[in-house]
Formats: structure tokens, C-alpha cells, sequence
């Protein structure tokens, strides 16, 4: 089998589902090894074992909470001790917990950085580490539209998110010397359960703020993940890609 | 491979130059970006990935010494 990403490493952070699902199985079709983040362990062996036998690719379940630094450094520790390697870096873990600014409470806000931001620095780092090691790599963040813009009801989400922004810039500029590729993408309105968690007029007020007039599909991300993570993006780093479809918040 | 060989190898001074005594920026050397190789090269040989603490605490060769046995390594 060949492809894009055949001898690739890759860490996909949240892929039981939704975006981080999508990008799992893009990668796997293109020939990376993968191993694949989730807090439910029997969902995310489900999902490694279904994306093994769908695409013939190594693909391993790492069940840990991205948000708890020890969980980390255990998760990578086992990564390291089982593989040596690691090429790509996809910290796409996060929730979404809307409130007004009134409502918002302290642990809302620790949940959310803890799980949206942190771990991006957590993963990150030791990331950086092996991918320094074997000479080069790819880290990709997810970002939102909501993390550029901002929105109103979304004050912590869209904190944890622009702080995501602002590391990957940061991490582009001190690894780019590692040749070490930093990115982030920035999804509009994607058809995941999270989109699908808003009230339905939300929904189509949403919608209808798209200048393509549809929602995205988290397949549509994915193609650009794998954009960043093969070597089609070789001299791109530092970069936030909006995936959006033209959406106006 | 003893470990003051191995820290001669990873910051590229003579063997005899490595005591216990050696600490972090205490020689050009060592500086911090030598130091994220010397902890990389000390990984890949004991087989073993450090946490950012043991990193940022490993000062000495005394003190890599106590992290590495810390860390189950057998000196």
C-alpha cells in the first residue's frame, strides 16, 4: 500500500468521533500508523480495531484525558516505549461549553483551557521531543472561527481556542529550526454533534451565515489535516487555514 | 556505556572533562539547546522518556545520575 502518509506516526488526539473520527480515517487511507486518542476506552478500541480492518493500517487505541498532564506523559511514555517515533501531531480534544458571561463559572472555565489549550501545549511538547529526534515532523492544532472572531455566548470557548492560536504561532517560530511544521485549523460550522448540541433556530441562523449556504462535513477538515500532515505542505508552518466555507460571524 | 560517556558523546567535550560535578551552562557545551539533545540521546539509550520536570531539574551529572535511577535505570 502506498500513500500520502505511508511510514508516517501519527497521534490524533479526541478521534472517537466527529472531526478527529474523520481525520483517523483519511490518514489511515493514506498509510499511516496510527495511534488514536479517546477518553472511553472500549470506544476508542472499537475504533482502532474498525479502522485496522477497514484500511490494513497499525492502528492502536490510547485511551487518556488530554486535559491531565500525568495522563500525557503516561500515554507518550507508552508511545515511546512501543515505537520510538512519532511524525505527526494532531491536537484536535476539545469540548464546547457555551454560557453569557454572567453564568460562567470558574470550573467551566479550568474544563475547558484545561482540555482546549493545555493539552495542546501537554501533547505538544513531548511531540516536539520525539519529532526533534528523528529530524522533522508535523503539529497540527485545532483552532475555530470562534477562537479568530469571537462570538457572543462564547466568551471561554473562544479564549481557549484564540490561545490555541497563539501556540501555534509561537511553537512554528522556535521549532521551525527542528523542521518541525506547526499549523492549526480553524473549522466553521461543521456537521458534528457538537453542531448539532445548539437549538434548532441557532442551527439554521448558523447555517444561514455561511456564504456557501450549507454546513461543512468534518470530512472537508480532515482533506486539510492531510494537507498539513504530508509532505504537499512542506514550507508551510505558523498558519491558521480557515475551513469555514465562507461563514460570517 | 558508562554515563559520562554518554554525556561526552551528546555535548561533544572529552570524556575526562565529565564529573559529577559538570552542571548545566556551567560549560558553553551545555547550554539549552544541548541540553534538549543530552536528554534525547540519554532517552534513546535507556529507553526510557523523561518527564519535563527530570528535565528541567536535571542540572548536574550528580542530579542525571539520581533522575535516571529514578526512572528505573540501572547505573
Amino acid at each position: 500500500m502506498s500513500g500520502l502518509l505511508q511510514g508516517k506516526k501519527v497521534l490524533i488526539t479526541g478521534a472517537s468521533r466527529g472531526i478527529g473520527l474523520a481525520i483517523a480515517r483519511q490518514f489511515a487511507a493514506q498509510g499511516a500508523a496510527l495511534w488514536l486518542n479517546g477518553r472511553d476506552d472500549i470506544e476508542i478500541a472499537r475504533v482502532a480495531e474498525a479502522m485496522h480492518a477497514d484500511f490494513g493500517v497499525s492502528c492502536l487505541p490510547l485511551c487518556f484525558d488530554v486535559a491531565e498532564p500525568k495522563a500525557v506523559k503516561q500515554a507518550f511514555q507508552r508511545l515511546f516505549t512501543e515505537t520510538r517515533q512519532l511524525d505527526v501531531l494532531v491536537n484536535n480534544a476539545g469540548i464546547l461549553d457555551d454560557a453569557l458571561i454572567g453564568m460562567v463559572q470558574q470550573q467551566q472555565i479550568e474544563r475547558t483551557f484545561s482540555t482546549n489549550s493545555y493539552s495542546t501545549l501537554y501533547c505538544s511538547q513531548y511531540a516536539a521531543r520525539l519529532m526533534q529526534r528523528a529530524g522533522g515532523g508535523s503539529v497540527i492544532n485545532m483552532t475555530s472561527i470562534i477562537g479568530r472572531v469571537g462570538n457572543s455566548g462564547q466568551a471561554v470557548y473562544a479564549g481557549s481556542k484564540a490561545a490555541v492560536i497563539g501556540i501555534t504561532q509561537s511553537l512554528a517560530k522556535e521549532l521551525a529550526a527542528s523542521q518541525i511544521r506547526v499549523n492549526a485549523i480553524a473549522p466553521g460550522f461543521i456537521d458534528t454533534d457538537m453542531a448539532h448540541s445548539i437549538p434548532e433556530e441557532k442551527f439554521a441562523e448558523r447555517v444561514a451565515s455561511i456564504a456557501m449556504g450549507r454546513i461543512g462535513t468534518p470530512d472537508e477538515v480532515a482533506k486539510v489535516a492531510l494537507f498539513l500532515a504530508s509532505d504537499l505542505s512542506s514550507y508551510v508552518t505558523g498558519q491558521v487555514i480557515g475551513v469555514d466555507g465562507g461563514m460570517v460571524i | 556505556m558508562q554515563l559520562e560517556q554518554l554525556f561526552s558523546d551528546a555535548l561533544g567535550i572529552p570524556v575526562e572533562q565529565v564529573s559529577d560535578v559538570l552542571s548545566y551552562q556551567g560549560i558553553p557545551q551545555w547550554d539549552s539547546v544541548a541540553h534538549m539533545g543530552l536528554i534525547a540521546h540519554l532517552e534513546d539509550h535507556y529507553g526510557i522518556l523523561l518527564d519535563t520536570d527530570d528535565i528541567i531539574d536535571m542540572s548536574s551529572v550528580a542530579k542525571a545520575r539520581e533522575i535516571l535511577k529514578k526512572n528505573g535505570v540501572e547505573l
